[in-house]
């Protein structure tokens, strides 16, 4: 059985819990137990551009609660990905582990943390998601957004291609859906840009919509509550910017992956997403 | 105009010796990072490699009062490319918690550790999400971690913005 601690952070259990609870459904699906970290809070990100050794401190808080019940961490942000594993390898330090004892915490097990997406890759694999798949999503173009703290810094992770990523493109393909191949795939959404500069966020976001549109995608598979805000909240504000017509789904991958594997649009939460996804769906049941 | 007579030449020392600045002094100004920025890519104003010039150069108050410092996104698109190993974006960091201890801090951050203060998440959870979450079948999750104030009054970020 594999057995995770799920950290759901700030923005995932108020503002996407259409993720969420497709992360669940398919866990339940694919026999991924995921066990609740009860007192888990932000992940520190927030502070980092203003103290990074009081946002690592916060996220080794979360990190500690993970290690009391032995559970290897996933997540469903990038942000919190990265913040997370950063304190975790800082945990290792002795000036950092310091620190953090005389706050009163303690990590008595030594724990992963990876992207929950990352944890399927890895863990569950291709081949077997293949063979959980009833439904296959024959017939769609979806267009991959991996976001930046997936798999950067390559430091942190070590994981997947920084330049030419894949492993969601994988995970796209085995749901049965064409996985569409682009330039600039490891570009950024804008996200962290949009309290700084709405309109320069708002062009960053637009580059990718514009590549969308251009390939005649019928969704986007997002993997990071902060990417979906530029691509599906503020996908109105890049219509207008620019003026044009976007009017496409963005759809958080394990609502995809969930579809395939025989979920109802209910157990996925597709009535939560802001932009509709009928005419998908559409062609899913023709 | 870079008026060189304003320099402080404390100022690389101050940002090199932070985690995260380590890698400054090895900058050869290749301008890698910036032909990798997706920020500069649409926006020419913000520079990575000019922000690390200038700290070089000890141009401190160019460096710390300009709004790009704020525009670096943390993407570490600039970190992958750097062929001096630097870890660009932790460095562009650095810079920017310095800048907060030199009191320029944006209103939107300050706003965040309120919050945080307050509740140990950016959102407040309302009895309306708990409802929402029960009803489709989600688990309850908790209204406020004030354990998260703890560790933020048991650190220096309280003082540094005059709280
Ligand atoms: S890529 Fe590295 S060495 Fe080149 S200018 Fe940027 S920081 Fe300096
Ligand atoms: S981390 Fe900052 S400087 Fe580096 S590429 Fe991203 S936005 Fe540019």
């Amino acid at each position: 059985m594999n057995k995770y601690a799920i950290f759901l952070g700030c923005t995932v259990p108020v503002r996407a819990q259409h993720y969420e609870l497709s992360a669940r459904n398919v866990a339940k699906e694919l026999g991924i137990d995921l066990v609740e970290m009860s007192g888990a809070s932000c992940c520190g990100f927030p502070l980092k551009a203003v103290d990074a050794e009081t946002a690592l401190l916060v996220a080794a808080r979360n990190i500690s609660l993970a290690s009391k019940i032995k559970l290897d961490v996933v997540t469903l942000c990038n942000s919190c990905t990265a913040m997370l594993s950063d304190a975790q390898i800082q945990l290792n330090t002795e000036e950092f582990h310091s620190k953090f004892k005389k706050v009163g915490l303690s990590y008595p097990h030594e724990v992963r943390v990876r992207h929950f997406v990352r944890m399927l890759y890895e863990d569950i694999g291709i081949d077997k998601i293949g063979e959980a798949v009833k439904k296959p999503l024959n017939g769609l173009k979806i267009m991959p957004h991996y976001g930046c703290h997936y798999m950067r810094p390559s430091q942190l992770y070590g994981f997947d291609n920084t330049e030419t990523p894949h492993t969601l493109d994988e995970l796209v393909s085995v749901t049965g859906a064409e996985s569409v191949n682009y330039a600039d795939k490891k570009m950024c959404c804008g996200g962290s840009v949009l309290g700084v500069d709405e309109e320069l966020a708002i062009k960053m976001a637009n580059h990718k919509l514009s590549i969308a549109k251009e390939n005649g995608v019928d969704a986007i598979a997002s993997i990071c509550p902060f990417c979906t805000v530029m691509y599906e909240d503020n996908q109105r504000k890049a219509e207008a910017q620019f003026e044009t017509q976007y009017g496409i789904p963005v759809l958080y991958y394990p609502q995809l992956l969930g579809l395939s594997l025989g979920l109802d649009a209910n157990a996925v939460g597709l009535k939560f997403n802001r932009i509709k996804s009928d005419s998908m769906m559409e062609k899913l049941t023709r | 105009m870079i008026d060189l007579r304003k320099s402080d030449p404390q100022f690389k020392w101050e940002i090199a010796k932070r985690e995260g600045g380590e890698g400054l002094l090895k900058c050869f100004g290749c301008s890698d990072c910036a032909a990798s920025c997706p920020v500069r890519y649409f926006d020419e104003r913000y520079n990575p490699r000019k922000i690390i010039r200038f700290t070089l150069l000890g141009m401190k108050d160019i460096v710390l009062k300009s709004p790009f410092l704020w525009f670096c996104a943390h993407c570490h698109a600039c970190t992958e490319r750097c062929p001096q190993g630097i870890r660009v974006a932790e460095l562009i960091n650095a810079i920017k918690n310095y800048a907060v201890e030199q009191g320029y801090c944006p209103d939107g951050y300050k706003m965040q550790l309120d919050l945080l203060m307050k509740m140990g998440r950016l959102y407040e959870v309302e009895d309306f999400d708990l409802k929402k979450r029960q009803r489709i079948g989600l688990p309850p999750i908790d209204k406020t971690i004030p354990e998260v104030a703890k560790i933020l009054e048991s650190t220096d970020i309280l003082k540094v913005l005059k709280k």
